[in-house]
């Protein structure tokens, strides 16, 4: 769906951005990133880089954990979005899925999709339709609508997060490690409808990814985050062909042991990798 | 035996509609705790809150008066018009919304993301601040509930006990047994009681806004990423709460009359919580019920005469501490309550 000739339009624009935590842990320090109208921008780096972080920081759910942005600026089709309250963003059409599964535990399958549509004002009809729309994309949930949806698998209640958030027909989603916890056919399974939904649907996704393999396989452009700041950024064709990406992020080497920025970050990302 | 037998029964309904009542202050707490994780200490100062400004409306009282008389060196207490019970009713809903809408705007949105005890301090406070405010806007004197609404030709809360169930009753024993005494009182209030239940229910399970809460309830963080607003819900769900709490007001205080001591009814819904588990409306319902069942009976047992023949002795008003008892053997060996939430384990 994205567009390669020259109008394309840069939906989100998160703009050198410091994020501080309970006014004293400084976790972002600086972190830019676009993301483009029917784009896939993945987010890459190690458990504790700052992933989350960025993506809270534009839905606005930051504030509930104590979080503020301090510096630099958000932007959404072009405005200023640092300080309208999530709901008022998921009405925009920007829209979270938090990392780790977060279903209602003890509501259905159906019922934890229906509340993704919670601000819509469109109608009983257009909402059926998304409905629909959902099961269609993820078929296993057809099956479960009726169960509780903490009784579903892992894989499931991704899916069950993915289509909540699609019942809010959204323009944007912000995807917090889909992969996290789940076995590699399942990953590919749940990568592969989201890049369904982008082509077919039209939908823009911002992926936060530790499996930097998969993501960037799916995404148009990749961001690289280590410590709070993007490190490397480009195509994902160009990152992942990018020697350095190739040794610390994708697990293979031809040249030995290379220094990318530092030898103690090194050591820190071979961690995670293993 | 067979006098004794119909005894206990008619000690276990008089129990079962107490109990209800239990049930009814515990599901206020219930319904905070579980959108909002706050226990909300003043509940029981809501129920006499919300039963003092009905009676005060409908008398047509001028609020403050007290404070007016004061200032003004004035002698006002009446407007001089009364109210119909109705629509009584109807302002002092309006007053509980506005109460549940204040507490989130002047305390909630201020300790969101406290810990427990904060909040649970702060609702401390705010039942010492609303006790106070009460008697500040209506008086403290003895009120008395008069439900009559003659438009619907009710005449009031029934009193007295159901002479029907009485003489329906009274030839199951012997000439010594005169039939199941049950006040009428206690009745009504179960059948209201049940109805509200039924309404909330009705409302959490099948209305948008009670899927919100629900959804609340599992997940403030996955809520509010689908645009629920925590705050609304938080005003939705005290207003509820505030609505409970006038319903088991005006029962309580139609038996006792509406008065400080109606506030202590949130000591009954203690144990009431600890054996139905705090996050359980099912929980909080069965709960009430069993606590009043079991102390009616209990109190039954250990009081009568051939329980003083084959032990011994005799034991007097354990109703004031058997709830407690009862809810401490809970807490030793199942701290999660009867119907504590099912904790899900992930797969
Ligand atoms: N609520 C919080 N308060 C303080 N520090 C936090 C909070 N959330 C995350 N952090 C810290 O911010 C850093 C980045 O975390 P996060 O954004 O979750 O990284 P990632 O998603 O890339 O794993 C980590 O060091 C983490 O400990
Ligand atoms: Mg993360």
């Amino acid at each position: 769906m994205l567009d390669t000739g020259d109008n394309t339009e840069v939906l989100l624009d998160v703009n050198n951005i410091e994020v501080i935590y309970s006014s004293v842990i400084l976790v972002l320090k600086g972190v830019s990133l676009t993301l483009d109208k029917g784009g896939i921008t993945a987010l890459l780096g190690g458990n504790g880089a700052g992933k989350t972080t960025t993506l809270k920081a534009i839905s606005n759910l930051l504030r509930a954990e104590r979080g503020d942005v301090t510096k630099g600026s958000i932007t959404y089709r072009g405005k200023p979005i640092d300080r309208l309250d999530p709901a008022t963003l998921v009405k925009s059409g920007v829209i979270q899925v938090m990392e780790g599964r977060h279903v209602f535990e003890h509501l259905t399958v159906d019922e934890n999709l229906m509340t993704g549509a919670y601000t819509r004002r469109d109608g009983k009809a257009a909402i059926k339709q998304s409905l629909d729309l959902v099961y269609n994309y993820f078929p296993r949930l057809k099956d479960r609508r009726k169960s509780l949806a903490g009784y579903t698998s892992g894989g499931e209640q991704q899916m069950v997060a993915i289509g909540r958030a699609l019942m809010s027909n959204p323009e944007t989603v912000l995807l917090d490690e889909p992969s996290m916890g789940l076995a590699p056919q399942l990953v590919e399974e749940i990568f592969g409808i989201v890049k369904n939904l982008n082509e077919v649907e039209g939908v823009s996704f911002l992926i936060a990814e530790q499996n930097t393999n998969v993501a960037l396989r799916f995404a148009h452009k990749g961001f690289i985050l280590e410590s709070g700041r993007v490190v490397m950024e480009g195509p994902a064709d160009e990152l992942r062909e990018n020697p350095d990406v190739k040794e610390f992020y994708l697990g293979m080497s031809d040249k030995g042991r290379k220094s990318f920025r530092d030898v103690r970050s090194y050591r820190r990302r071979k961690r995670w990798l293993s | 035996m067979l006098d004794q037998f119909l005894y206990g029964i008619e000690a276990a309904m008089n129990g079962l509609m107490t109990g209800i009542m239990y049930s009814l202050v515990a599901l206020g707490f219930v319904l905070i705790f579980k959108a909002s994780g706050v226990f909300n200490y003043a509940q029981g100062v809501m129920a006499l809150f919300g039963a003092m400004t009905l009676v005060s409306i409908q008398k047509g009282q001028i609020p403050f008066y007290h404070l007016i008389n004061a200032t003004f060196g004035t002698d006002i207490k009446y407007f001089g018009w009364e109210v119909p019970a109705l629509l009584a009713i109807l302002l002092t809903v309006c007053v509980m919304i506005l109460f549940a809408w204040l507490v989130e705007r002047l305390l909630l949105k201020f300790l969101i993301n406290q810990d427990p005890v904060i909040l649970f301090m702060a609702t401390i406070g705010l039942a010492y601040f609303m006790e106070g405010f009460g008697d500040l806007m209506w008086g403290s004197d003895l009120k008395v509930i008069d439900m009559a609404m003659p438009a619907l030709g009710i005449p009031g809360l029934p009193q007295g006990g159901s002479l029907f169930i009485e003489n329906a009753t009274s030839g199951l024993g012997t000439d010594r047994f005169f039939g199941f005494f049950i006040d009428k009182l206690d009745i009504t209030a179960a059948i209201i009681a049940t109805m509200l239940v039924v309404v909330l229910t009705v409302f959490s399970q099948y209305s948008k806004t009670g899927r919100a809460l629900r959804a609340v309830a599992d997940d403030h963080q996955a809520a509010m990423s689908v645009g629920i607003s925590l705050r609304t819900i938080w005003v939705i769900v005290w207003s509820i709460a505030g609505v409970v709490a006038l319903v088991a007001g005006i029962m309580w205080g139609a038996k006792s009359g509406v008065q400080f001591s109606l506030s202590l009814i949130t000591l009954k819904a203690l144990p009431v919580l600890m054996l139905g588990g705090f996050t359980s409306i099912p929980g909080a319902i069965i709960g009430g019920m069993i606590i009043g069942v079991g102390e009616k009976v209990f109190e039954f047992i250990v009081s009568s005469s051939w329980f003083g023949d084959a032990m011994g002795f005799t034991m007097n008003a354990t109703e004031n501490w058997f709830a407690y008892v009862l809810a401490l053997i809970f807490l030793v060996f199942r701290p999660q309550g009867l119907f504590g939430e099912k904790i899900i384990e992930r797969v």
